[in-house]
């Protein structure tokens, strides 16, 4: 039998790499997009301590520089300036509610009483979690230094407003 | 004089060293990077524009879902460790090989009675549906108070340093089950919490 010829030629060792080339950085594209963008943020959250009821740690708010905002159902919120049941809330969404905090910052700064503008945010019991991350986005955005969680106590002239409103 | 013979190289660029380079950095990224955890409750956690990474150490994590509650301790030995304390406390031995399976669990949520039995388990029985129904909260059997008690502690014995606590909440869930579970951490005076929300852009 004859043997086979290959045509006397030697084949060439080499090899195309450029698809396993084009493989490679996609699959190292791949890897790094989903390393970096994994990683969970964190919001730093200070409530205030139950058991210190200490006089000397109490607060004194000022009612023309406080901003109390009611966290209601359906992505409501319910803000008001000062006492509560003195003027009636002022319903909003939540994605609204930034607007709200300017206007009133500006107007507590130009009332010319001492004192930081503080904002009370009182999550009642139909608002999610996401309304409230939220809301304490916003004040972070906008450099809210002095803000108070308070879900203990909502006040019942508060919880009349709201209800009357349809979100509590 | 003769002519300078203009060299023609050929197109064909050698890939070997390329594709060397691109192995390496595949290798390196699929080494680091860290698996993602299959997880026995899917929470999908609302975005803040806040940057501050989850820390991967003294923290421990508490997972709020569907009125349920789960709990990861990052570092396997202050995991061990607070399984440990949590048998002196119920008065439960654990061997050796027991502490070392549990070490490796990432986020768990069964009754403390169960908790052999979880451990027995297979990876695949685990993440079954209806295995895992929370850690009890209610006030008669506060284990999940227990459960951070412990993990405190134990994280103070092997670091020597505070355990910090992060709560990551479905954006869904309403705001009293949230409430519930801060309620029983300031008892501990635990008055600082991380939420765990997704990066979001910053609008400027």
């Amino acid at each position: 039998m004859a043997e086979l010829n290959t045509g006397g030629k030697k084949a060439t060792p080499r090899v195309d790499m450029t698809p396993m080339v084009d493989l490679m950085f996609l699959l190292v594209t791949f890897f790094i997009l989903t390393t970096s963008l994994s990683t969970p943020q964190a919001m730093d959250i200070v409530k205030p301590d139950k058991e210190d009821k200490l006089p000397e740690n109490r607060l004194e708010l000022k009612a023309s520089k406080t901003m109390t905002i009611l966290l209601g159902k359906k992505d409501k919120v319910a803000w008001y300036m000062g006492e509560a049941g003195k003027s009636a809330p002022t319903i909003e969404s939540v994605s609204q509610i930034d607007k709200a905090i300017i206007a009133n910052r500006k107007t507590a700064d130009a009332s010319g009483v001492s004192g930081d503008f503080v904002v009370l945010v009182k999550p009642t019991s139909g608002s999610t979690f996401s309304n409230f991350v939220d809301i304490m986005d916003d004040l972070e955005i906008l450099k809210v230094k002095v803000r108070q969680i308070d879900d203990e106590n909502i006040l019942d002239n508060e919880k009349q407003a709201m209800k009357e409103q349809g979100i509590l | 004089m003769p002519r300078a013979k203009v060299k023609r190289t050929s197109t064909v660029t050698d890939m070997t060293a390329m594709c060397d380079v691109a192995a390496l950095l595949l290798t390196f990224f699929i080494l680091t990077a860290t698996a993602k955890q299959p997880e026995p409750l899917a929470v999908q956690t609302p975005s803040s524009t806040y940057e501050f990474k989850v820390p991967a150490e003294n923290n421990a994590i508490l997972t709020i879902g569907q009125g349920k509650v789960f709990l990861d301790i990052a570092g396997n030995k202050v995991k061990g460790r607070t399984l440990e304390l949590m048998g002196e406390q119920y008065g439960v031995k654990f061997t050796p090989q027991e502490l070392e399976r549990f070490s490796v669990i990432s986020t768990f949520g069964v009754p403390f009675g169960d908790i052999k039995k979880f451990i027995g388990m297979s990876s695949e029985e685990r993440m079954k549906k209806g295995t895992q129904n929370g850690i009890p909260t209610d006030s008669v059997d506060n284990q999940l108070n227990s459960w951070v008690l412990n993990a405190r502690k134990a994280n103070a014995e092997v670091n020597s340093v505070q355990m910090r606590v992060s709560i990551k909440a479905d954006g869904k869930e309403e705001y009293p089950v949230i409430k519930k579970i801060i309620d029983v951490l300031q008892k501990q005076k635990v008055n600082k919490f991380l939420l765990v929300t997704n990066a979001e852009a910053k609008q400027k």
